[in-house]
């Protein structure tokens, strides 16, 4: 079996004296849609934000393609091809939407100028990639003037645009409806086909149980459910997320 | 990254019009303004356009504005510096006193007092972003701890609070040169420092709205969060703009060095307050992620005209720190108005 894309092991975080992750270890497969799924409060933020290398693990090893990562980052995972949409969006209200889009990855002549003619072009372009979404009406309008799901969509526009080997999308549809739900998930689909894996948080588990090869539930701060598709189902999800490992135990009983 | 962009123009694209271009900059206000200002004490006194009095005003204008510019990028970046007026009497009572006291040479002084500025800067920057607090509070600190020692440290050396005798320094025309010499356009007696200044807002300008920095220092200013998390370096960053307020402040401190080659050691104490004031007027929110260098250096511009204008209106001197409230008020309101208009939320 070839090696797994990422593979993260004996991760815990500690906020002050919070213990928010405790001894978690998964792997995602290249290719692989795995949901992240749990309560509020469970860990999932947490985790998504470790593994895009802007928050640092207390413990816990990374591995890449079988290779140890010595120190994660967020310069170490932007090489490797990792990209994000935040819980929070990541973006900027006062400034347009390009440079939200290029923000940190400006590209520039040998001048350094900000090359801003390509840039708006490729923002026109990347902002229709995946999900359409009326109204926004140029790249240069400031993200303060969007509506929620237009500034999610700009989110995801902009990590759909960069990534290349794996990626994480933390609730990207809270704010969108219905027919933009429907093509991010189409897509994360088709995505695989094209290699690249992702992982999706989400608590809409009829969403994540149509697009998911694998679902990995939390409670509070400990996975306690790590299961294939075809050896799960929406019903014992729903017990591992609503009422944790209990609720799990009680469920694998119940249909045993 | 390669970056192939597509050949058709993407109709989203299109290029708004020219008034909604302009009412979206930070700096109409205090154009207006400073038009305003110019018009009104060209006509009511005498002396504000003759060549002797633009020279004065633009003087007066360029010590602020240079101050005036590199706060107005601290303070786009999310940040104050309370600090950087203290920072032009440190400057210059240290190439002051080594120069004139400990016979070290004077290049060797400016480098040692640049050196000093940048450290001190660089150590705001440490402690606000090491310990989270705002820098209102710590450069604060930092303004009463120069303040204190600028009096203290010169008494002690000198025995009096000011220092005499530089322009009997070896390389003292030499350095002078730089900073503190004029020459003459139009039947005016331009000072230097009003080149150093138009090439500091030119500069700053056109890193804010052209460069790379220049979008990390919106974006820091803007949102720390989301910068940190597609990968600013939001730490690079702060240290930067507080060591260019440190820098300018070091500047400033050659300039008025070098034009009246003596230093008092209260030089600078008092006009924190008035580099933010203009920074302000020229557009800057308080709150960080927007603002403009131009219009920090025309709201320099505006305190400038009405500090000399006054003067030659021959009015109560106090009615400067009066016209300084009104304006700053004044500016707010405009700019929160012209913000609306242009359809900014904030
Ligand atoms: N910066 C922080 N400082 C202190 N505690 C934090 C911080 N970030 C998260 N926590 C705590 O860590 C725990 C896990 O938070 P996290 O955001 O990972 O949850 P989540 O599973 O994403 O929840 P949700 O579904 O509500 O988004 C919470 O109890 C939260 O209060
Ligand atoms: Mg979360």
């Amino acid at each position: 079996m070839s090696e797994a894309l990422l593979r993260i092991e004996g991760v815990s975080k500690k906020y002050g004296p919070n213990t928010v992750l405790k001894d978690v270890s998964f792997e995602i497969g290249k290719g692989e849609v795995v949901g992240l799924l749990g309560d509020n409060g469970a860990g999932k933020s947490t985790l998504v934000k470790i593994m895009s290398g802007v928050v640092d693990s207390t413990v816990g090893d990374f591995f890449w393609d079988g290779q140890k990562i010595e120190k994660m980052n967020r310069n170490v995972t932007e090489k490797l091809g990792v990209e994000t949409i935040f819980q929070d969006s990541a973006l900027v209200p006062q400034m347009t939407i390009t440079r939200n889009i290029f923000m940190g990855r400006e590209v520039t002549n040998r001048f350094g100028f900000m090359k801003m003619k390509e840039m708006d072009a490729v923002a026109a372009e990347v902002l229709d990639s995946v999900v359409t979404i009326e109204g926004i009406k140029s790249p240069k309008q400031l993200v303060s003037s969007l509506s929620g799901g237009q500034a999610q969509a700009v989110a995801i526009a902009r990590a759909v645009h960069f990534k290349r080997s794996l990626l994480i999308l933390d609730e990207p549809t809270s704010a969108l409806a219905v027919r933009a739900t429907e093509a991010l998930l189409g897509y994360l689909t088709q995505l695989k086909g094209e290699g690249v894996s992702s992982v999706l948080v989400t608590h809409n588990l009829h969403h994540a149980f149509q697009v998911c090869d694998r679902h990995i539930v939390m409670n509070h701060g400990k996975k306690i459910l790590d299961a294939r598709r075809e050896d799960t189902s929406v019903e014992e999800l729903t017990a591992a997320v609503v009422e944790g490992a209990v609720g799990l135990a009680r469920f694998r009983e119940g249909s045993f | 990254m390669t970056l192939t962009a597509p050949a058709v123009t993407h109709e989203r694209i299109k290029p708004a019009g020219l008034i909604q271009t302009l009412l979206r900059r930070p700096e109409v206000g205090a154009a207006v303004a400073a038009l305003a200002i110019f018009m009104f004490f060209s006509v009511s006194t005498q002396a504000f356009l003759t060549p002797a009095g633009v020279a004065t005003w633009l003087y007066s204008a360029s010590l602020f504005g240079i101050m005036a510019v590199a706060v107005a990028l601290l303070m786009i970046g999310g940040e104050f510096d309370l600090s950087a007026g203290a920072m032009v009497g440190t400057t210059g009572l240290i190439v002051g006193i080594v120069t004139t006291e400990w016979g070290v040479n004077i290049w060797l002084a400016l480098v040692i007092a640049l050196a000093i500025a940048l450290a001190i800067g660089a150590a705001n920057a440490f402690v606000v972003m090491k310990t989270g607090l705002p820098s209102f509070i710590v450069t604060l600190a930092t303004f009463f701890i120069l303040q204190g020692v600028n009096l203290a440290v010169t008494k002690i050396i000198t025995g009096t609070v000011s220092i005499q005798g530089m322009g009997a320094v070896p390389g003292f025309d030499a350095v002078t040169v730089f900073f503190g010499s004029s020459f003459s356009l139009f039947g005016m007696d331009v000072k230097i420092s009003i080149v150093w200044w138009l090439a500091i807002t030119a500069l700053a300008t056109w890193i804010l709205l052209r460069t790379r920095s220049g979008n990390w220092i919106f974006a820091v200013g803007g949102q720390i969060t989301s910068s940190r998390q597609v990968g600013v370096p939001v730490m690079k960053v702060k240290m930067g703009l507080f060591m260019t307020t440190a820098g300018a402040g070091w500047l400033v401190g050659m300039l008025q060095l070098f034009d009246v080659s003596t230093v008092q050691a209260t030089t600078g104490i008092g006009q924190e307050f008035i580099y933010i004031i203009c920074a302000v007027v020229g557009g800057c929110l308080l709150t960080g992620g927007y603002g403009s260098a131009i219009g920090a250096a025309l709201g320099a511009l505006i305190y400038g005209m009405t500090l000399q204008g006054i003067v030659f209106a021959q009015w109560d001197n106090n009615w400067l720190k009066a016209f300084l409230g009104g304006m700053l008020l004044l500016a707010v309101l405009v700019n929160l108005y012209v913000r609306r208009q242009a359809g900014v939320r904030s």
